[in-house]
């Protein structure tokens, strides 16, 4: 059980962060109310955000990393579950390894 | 506006049920979020202070993808500020039910708003059931789900020597991909996600760091919000 000083200070941080903007849209709409515009900007972050981590990513990986991203995102838009997407995609990347060597 | 409200027994048992089969859902991204965390150097200890501290998904995947050596700390922090400011706009819709109530309970049960509880708890209070311990309920059982289920990949991941030649590393992508058609509105969310693509791709190439996160999330959900405000 070890826990690194860094570590520590991410969480903790991490976490005041959070409990913050649970706490602050009550707190905060007391006060003032937000414009549809700052409304639809907060509820665009996430989306905006999980694409920018995987782009350069996704780019990079080549046409196995494609046909494996293709893929899970096809059956997750059927299934809407994440653990048959999540494994078509681990999958396919394995079996590339495996067979070809190739990355 | 405000409207009539309790803080029951009841009301936190009534949000326990109705959350116990999407808790199983969560469930399976904590385990995940578990296998994961091994994969990027957190120990058990550290994985599990995440998930009872931070206990917001999205976020604590994201962080994953940046824990490198050294750690970067101020970056964590500030890049799942900016993914949970959504939050603001859950706990400022529950404004009107529980404004009744003492400040402490308030307080209290927000720590443990998610996305699921809170929609269910929203649901429940627009329906006129009237209590604001449903959110503490519902909640709290996700929060149960979320710590076990993170401990169990951890464990689990343990069991993997070399995780690369089974495919795991593209288990993050995978993830956040399904997140991806989760969050999915429909056509106008193409332009923010394709400016966001190329931001985050340019900003990779030529900066160092992880500011290209930061960077292709703030300029797509700028987009984002000019599209959807009109």
């Amino acid at each position: 059980m070890r826990i690194d000083l860094a570590a520590l200070l991410a969480i903790l941080g991490m976490g005041a962060v959070t409990y913050l903007t649970r706490v602050s849209g009550f707190w905060l709409l007391g006060r003032v109310t937000p414009t549809k515009r700052v409304e639809a900007w907060m509820q665009a972050i996430p989306g905006a955000v999980l694409i920018s981590l995987i782009a350069p990513a996704l780019l990079a990986s080549g046409m196995v990393g494609f046909i494996a991203a293709a893929t899970t995102v096809l059956i997750a838009a059927r299934t809407h579950k994440l653990l048959p997407a999540l494994l078509a995609g681990v999958v396919i990347v394995a079996a590339a390894r495996l067979l070809f060597h190739a990355d | 506006m405000d409207h009539e409200i309790t803080f029951t027994r009841h009301g936190v048992w009534a949000g326990v049920r109705a959350c116990l089969p999407i808790a199983l859902g969560a469930g399976v991204y904590g385990f995940v979020f578990g296998i994961l965390a091994r994969q990027a150097g957190l120990s058990l200890a550290e994985a599990l202070l995440m998930s009872a501290i931070v206990f917001a998904g999205s976020s604590q995947l994201v962080a994953l993808s940046l824990w490198i050596t050294p750690l970067p700390v101020g970056a964590l922090i500030l890049t799942t500020l900016i993914v949970n400011l959504r939050h603001l706009l859950m706990g400022a819709s529950l404004r009107p039910w529980l404004a009744r109530l003492p400040r402490g309970r308030i307080y209290a049960s927000l720590f443990f708003m998610t996305d699921e509880s809170w929609a269910l708890t929203l649901g429940s209070l627009a329906a006129g059931a009237g209590d604001g311990a449903f959110l503490l309920g519902s909640g709290l059982t996700l929060y149960v789900f979320w710590g076990a289920t993170t401990a169990l990949g951890e464990l689990a991941s343990g069991l993997v020597s070399n995780p690369a030649q089974w495919g795991l590393d593209f288990a993050f992508t995978a993830v956040f991909l399904v997140l991806l058609v989760g969050l999915w509105r429909g056509k106008s969310d193409l332009l923010p996600w394709a400016v966001a693509a190329v931001v985050a791709i340019a900003a990779k190439h030529w900066l160092s760091g992880n500011w290209y996160i930061l960077l292709g999330g703030l300029t797509g959900s700028l987009v984002g919000a000019f599209r959807h405000a009109d």
